[in-house]
Formats: C-alpha cells, sequence, structure tokens
C-alpha cells in the first residue's frame, strides 16, 4: 500500500513544481500585450517595414499550419511550398482573371487547397516519417514545372506568371494600401490562430496528437487514423493556401519560381524555430525565416548564406527546442524575479 | 460456424463474447490452433500460459490487430472479425497494452479524453469554431474524465504530462483511459508486469473493484500466477497455441496436465 501512496505523493509533487504548462497557446496576459504591439507597431514604421510585417503574418499562418500538421498529427511534409502555390494561383486567377473581390479568394483558395491536402493524404497514409518528408519533397520540387505548363498558360500566364492589383482601404479608411493590407491580415491571421487551438484542444485535436504519439493505441481506443491523418493533411494545407492567397495579394506577383523547394524548407525551418506543436512558435519562425537572411545579408553580402547557417546553429544548439523552450526561460524568469 | 454457434450451450446465460476455434497461422508456425472458450458477463476470466503459448495472439486477435485463419469471435452474438480495429472501442471492448501504450507528450487529462474518442461525436469544424456542438461534447467529455480520474485516485497528475510519471501510476493512467470508453468487457494484457509484490495485491483489488462497481467483465492475460489464482473467476490455460485446460482456478491449479506445463516448472 504505502508504495503506491508514496508515488502519488511524489508526482504529486513534480506536477506542482513543473513550469506551467503552455501546451498549445500564450497565457493571457502575454497575448493581450502580443496583440497590442502587433496592433501599435505598423503606426510608427515605413511602408516597407509595414509590407514586411505582413509578410510576416503570412508566413507565420503558413508556419501554423504545418505545425498542425507534425506538430498536431506527427506527419512531416516539405511540400508546403506546393499548397502554398496552389492557394497564390488561386487567388491571383480568380482576382485577375475572374474579377472576384480579394476577400472572397481567400476562402475559396482554402478549400481549394483542403481539397487538393486531404487527396494527398491518401498516398501519404502509406508513408511515414522520412519517407513521408521524401514524397512531399517530390511534390514540392515539380509544382514550379506544373505551373509553367503550357496547357495552364492562359490562367497562369505561364512562365511570366501574373500581376495581382493592390486592394485600396474601403470605406474610403484614410491609411496606406500596405497598412489597409497589414491589418487585414492580422485579422485572418487572429481568426486562424484562434480557431487552430481551439483545434488542437478540442477532440478532433486530441485525436491527431494521439496518432502523433501512439498509433495502435489511439485505434483501440476508436480513433479512425486514416480519417484523422488525411484531415490533418487537408487542414496544413487548407491554411497554407489562404497563407498563399495572402502572399499573391501582398506581392502582388505570382510566378512559378516564387514556389520553389526552398520556400517548403524554409517553411520546415520557421517551424523547427518556433517549436515543434506550439502555435505561438509559428510567428517566431515566421520572423526568423523572414528577417534572419536580412541580418546575414547585413554582416556580408557575401557570406549571407554562411551567416545564415551560423545563425541557425546557434539557434538550434542553445534552444533546441525552439521559441518554445525561450517562452519557459523567460517565464521562470518572471516568476523568480516577482519571488525577490 | 453457424452450426457451432448453435451448439454453443447456453449454460446459463448467453455469454458476453465466445471465442469459437479460433486459430492464427504465421507462415508456417501455427500460433493458435482451435481455441474455443466464453465469457460471461461479470466474471473475471484469467488466460494464463508460458511465454509463446498464444496468449497475446489471442488478445491481438480480439482487439483486431491480428485476423485469425479460422474460427470466429462473437461479442454479443454478432461476430467482430469485420470490424477495423478502430470500431471495436465503440462495441464495448476496452484494452490495456503489455509495456504501456500511452500518449506520452500528453497530459493525464488528455490520454483518458481521448479515450472518450469511441462514444462521442464531432467534426473539425464545430471544433476550431467552439459551436455548441463541440462545447457540449467536451463538457460531456470533461465530467466522465473527472469522475474517473477521481475513482482511480489521479486527480493530483491530471496536469502533468504523462512521460514523466513513474511506471505504476502510467498503468492507473490507461486503466483510466480504457474505463473512459465505458467498455463492457476490459482486455488487460499482463497488467501486473514490472509491479512489485504490494504493488500487484494492490492492482487485483482494483481489478475486482472495477469489475463489482462498474460491472465489467474483464479478461485478464497474465504471467503472475498469484494474482490469476486469487481474482480469476474462471481460468483457461494455453500452451504451444492449444488450450490446455479450463474451469476454476482451483481445478485448473490441479490439472496435472497444466502443472506440467506451466506450474510444475515454476515454483510458485
Amino acid at each position: 500500500m504505502s508504495t503506491i501512496q508514496e508515488t502519488v505523493a511524489k508526482t504529486d509533487a513534480a506536477a506542482v513544481d513543473a513550469p506551467p504548462k503552455k501546451s498549445m497557446a500564450l497565457g493571457r496576459t502575454t497575448s493581450l500585450v502580443m496583440l497590442v504591439a502587433l496592433l501599435i507597431v505598423p503606426l510608427f514604421v515605413k511602408n516597407f517595414v509595414i509590407f514586411q510585417l505582413t509578410m510576416l503574418l503570412i508566413y507565420g499562418i503558413a508556419v501554423l499550419a504545418l505545425n498542425i500538421l507534425t506538430g498536431g498529427s506527427g506527419q512531416f511534409s516539405l511540400g508546403q511550398s506546393a499548397f502554398y502555390a496552389i492557394g497564390a494561383y488561386a487567388a491571383a486567377i480568380l482576382i485577375e482573371i475572374g474579377n472576384v473581390n480579394y476577400v472572397l479568394t481567400l476562402p475559396i483558395a482554402g478549400i481549394i487547397c483542403f481539397a487538393v491536402g486531404f487527396l494527398f493524404g491518401f498516398p501519404a497514409l502509406r508513408l511515414s516519417g522520412v519517407y513521408l518528408a521524401l514524397a512531399t519533397f517530390a511534390l514540392a520540387v515539380a509544382m514550379p514545372q506544373l505551373l509553367k505548363l503550357g496547357v495552364f498558360e492562359p490562367w497562369t500566364g505561364g512562365v511570366q506568371g501574373l500581376v495581382v492589383t493592390k486592394p485600396d482601404a474601403p470605406f474610403g479608411l484614410p491609411i496606406s494600401q500596405d497598412m489597409w493590407l497589414y491589418y487585414f491580415t492580422l485579422v485572418v491571421a487572429l481568426v486562424i490562430y484562434i480557431a487552430s487551438v481551439n483545434l488542437l484542444r478540442s477532440r478532433s485535436g486530441r485525436a491527431m496528437m494521439a496518432i502523433r504519439d501512439n498509433e495502435i493505441a489511439a485505434s483501440a481506443m476508436g480513433v479512425d487514423i486514416s480519417m484523422y491523418k488525411t484531415l490533418a493533411f487537408g487542414v496544413s494545407a487548407g491554411i497554407t493556401g489562404v497563407a498563399g492567397a495572402l502572399g499573391a495579394i501582398a506581392v502582388q506577383f505570382v510566378a512559378p519560381d516564387s514556389y520553389t523547394f526552398q520556400l517548403a524548407i524554409a517553411l520546415f525551418l520557421g517551424m523547427v524555430v518556433g517549436g515543434v506543436g506550439w502555435l505561438p512558435g509559428s510567428l517566431a519562425g515566421a520572423a526568423f525565416i523572414v528577417f534572419v537572411p536580412n541580418i546575414a545579408e547585413g554582416i556580408s553580402k557575401g557570406l549571407s548564406g554562411a551567416f545564415f547557417g551560423v545563425l541557425l546553429f546557434l539557434v538550434i544548439y542553445l534552444v533546441p527546442h525552439g521559441a518554445r523552450q525561450g517562452a519557459i526561460y523567460a517565464e521562470t524568469l518572471l516568476h523568480k524575479l516577482r519571488r525577490s | 460456424m453457424q452450426a457451432q454457434l448453435a451448439q454453443a450451450p447456453a449454460t446459463s446465460a448467453a455469454p458476453l463474447l465466445a471465442v469459437r476455434d479460433v486459430s492464427v497461422v504465421f507462415g508456417g508456425i501455427i500460433a493458435l490452433n482451435g481455441v474455443s472458450f466464453d465469457m460471461k458477463q461479470g466474471h473475471i476470466l484469467g488466460l494464463i500460459g508460458p511465454n509463446g503459448a498464444g496468449k497475446t495472439t489471442l488478445f491481438n486477435c480480439l482487439s483486431r490487430l491480428y485476423q485469425p485463419s479460422k474460427g470466429d469471435i462473437l461479442m454479443e452474438g454478432v461476430s467482430i472479425l469485420k470490424r477495423p480495429p478502430h470500431k471495436i472501442a465503440e462495441i464495448g471492448i476496452g484494452r490495456t497494452f503489455q509495456n504501456v501504450a500511452l500518449f506520452p507528450n500528453m497530459s493525464v487529462l488528455d490520454n483518458v479524453r481521448v479515450g472518450t474518442h469511441a462514444h462521442t461525436n464531432g467534426d473539425i469544424i464545430s471544433d476550431a469554431l467552439r459551436l455548441p456542438r463541440s462545447t457540449s461534447v467536451e463538457a460531456a467529455i470533461n465530467k466522465k474524465v473527472d469522475d474517473i480520474l477521481g475513482y482511480l485516485d489521479l486527480r493530483g497528475v491530471a496536469h502533468a504530462q504523462v512521460s514523466g510519471l513513474p511506471f505504476g501510476t502510467q498503468k492507473r493512467v490507461e486503466l483510466a483511459r480504457a474505463l473512459a470508453a465505458d467498455p463492457k468487457i476490459l482486455l488487460l494484457d499482463e497488467p501486473a508486469g514490472g509491479l512489485n509484490h504490494e504493488e500487484v495485491y494492490v492492482l487485483g483489488d482494483l481489478i475486482r473493484r472495477i469489475r463489482d462497481e462498474r460491472g465489467i467483465t474483464v479478461l485478464l492475460v497474465e504471467h503472475h500466477m498469484g494474482l490469476v489464482m486469487s481474482i480469476a473467476d474462471h481460468v483457461v490455460a494455453l500452451n504451444f497455441g492449444k488450450k490446455l485446460a479450463e474451469g476454476t482456478p482451483a481445478q485448473v491449479q490441479s490439472n496435472p496436465d497444466v502443472i506440467k506445463a506451466y506450474l510444475g516448472s515454476k515454483d510458485q
């Protein structure tokens, strides 16, 4: 008897001592501070920086999408650029050829990419780990060439790509196009972030994470492995598609070579730097892939790639679990400061 | 198979689970050879046998990881062999695993919540948007899970990540996860493995309590003879894939074949 009681007592103590677990979202205060920062920063910077911040949010959405797939359901993808490209082209074609309002193109791009991702999820069921990563990589490599195909040229513009008109701020708001697009993207990003956190905290999300942790046990609990794995692919692709559509509108241009496998690897990098499975880290990961190449270039123009590599090494050595680890450090530090 | 079903004598009541002439062949090896037995509602059935006797193979047939090459398994008179593995929980068959198969990166709470999956409904859209359909299901899940955590004395570790817990506690979490599905039958695969003497005693007590208080029928696959003999109502002994003996613990214990195959070689 005593042993069991002892173990219970011990674990009780451990549960109390462990740092508060932030599995999917930030605490309320931190979230508010982040939100306020995201809301006011654009008011004080130049238009080009606002554009960069918009791209930060867009890549943040794309990294978050990959995080749902890998962190949530445990499936790897090095092919997210393909879904991003499909979303971008869907938006560009709808706006320029279909004369559809840009706001409406987002859900359409999302639905198209959800369908593509869901279908791609079926062959992916037979693969796992590195093999799945390679199969998705093949998708990423194939996509730019598919977009160049002569058959699609009347819509895609072939190698030339398509120019997308930048939307003006509606209701005669006295703000620049860049600023309007930033706030528009911010709203979309927030909606997607909140919905994703909800999803991962719900019955469906738990089923996906159960598959990630132990497929046989998940199946014994009644989780339909195939369905949730393909759904995870669909959701991830759908969200990536929305990011792609926003990207096309923000950059005002789509061309096949904007969506090479390098983008897919950048998104993967962003996920790892942000912390796999930790959704708020997606923004930190996106910041890494948007700003660190610039920083590296600032250090040395000729060796920017090498410096990027050094910075990446530093991150992997110092915080192997990504921004999530940094957040936990910061939190414990804050607790200590409060106590003293 | 139909004929066998008709022959199956309804001794007192119809069996909850009936294993009928089940054979499993891997390549040229016969892992199970025509094994039959019944499980009665409210009983604890102990399945014993030396290593390689086919206990785990039979267990995996019940949880639909293996497909028997012959025979049938009937749950409340209906064959389970056409169901995929993830459709087993919903007909009331729950299980634990030999070396604990939890979801290590999830909290105790979330592990047990997954246990309710088979009996709840939902879709990703209502879950993502927190529609009433999703929140009412979550509320029901949380109520059920809290009840079970209290029952197994796990409330203190509810928010802890499973991978950091002691083995004995992990075993209880696994039991809690299985109970969350409201099973009619609980399949326990060597629950005493890795536990010390006192923990085994407590476990035996717990299994009996689960049967008595929750009315759950238990299939206990176990090496630990002391545990099986003290809590089982009925014992089936396997050896080399065949049923060696069946009966009350006392009958099986005194069966000369069983003594020769199993007990005789052990100092129990």
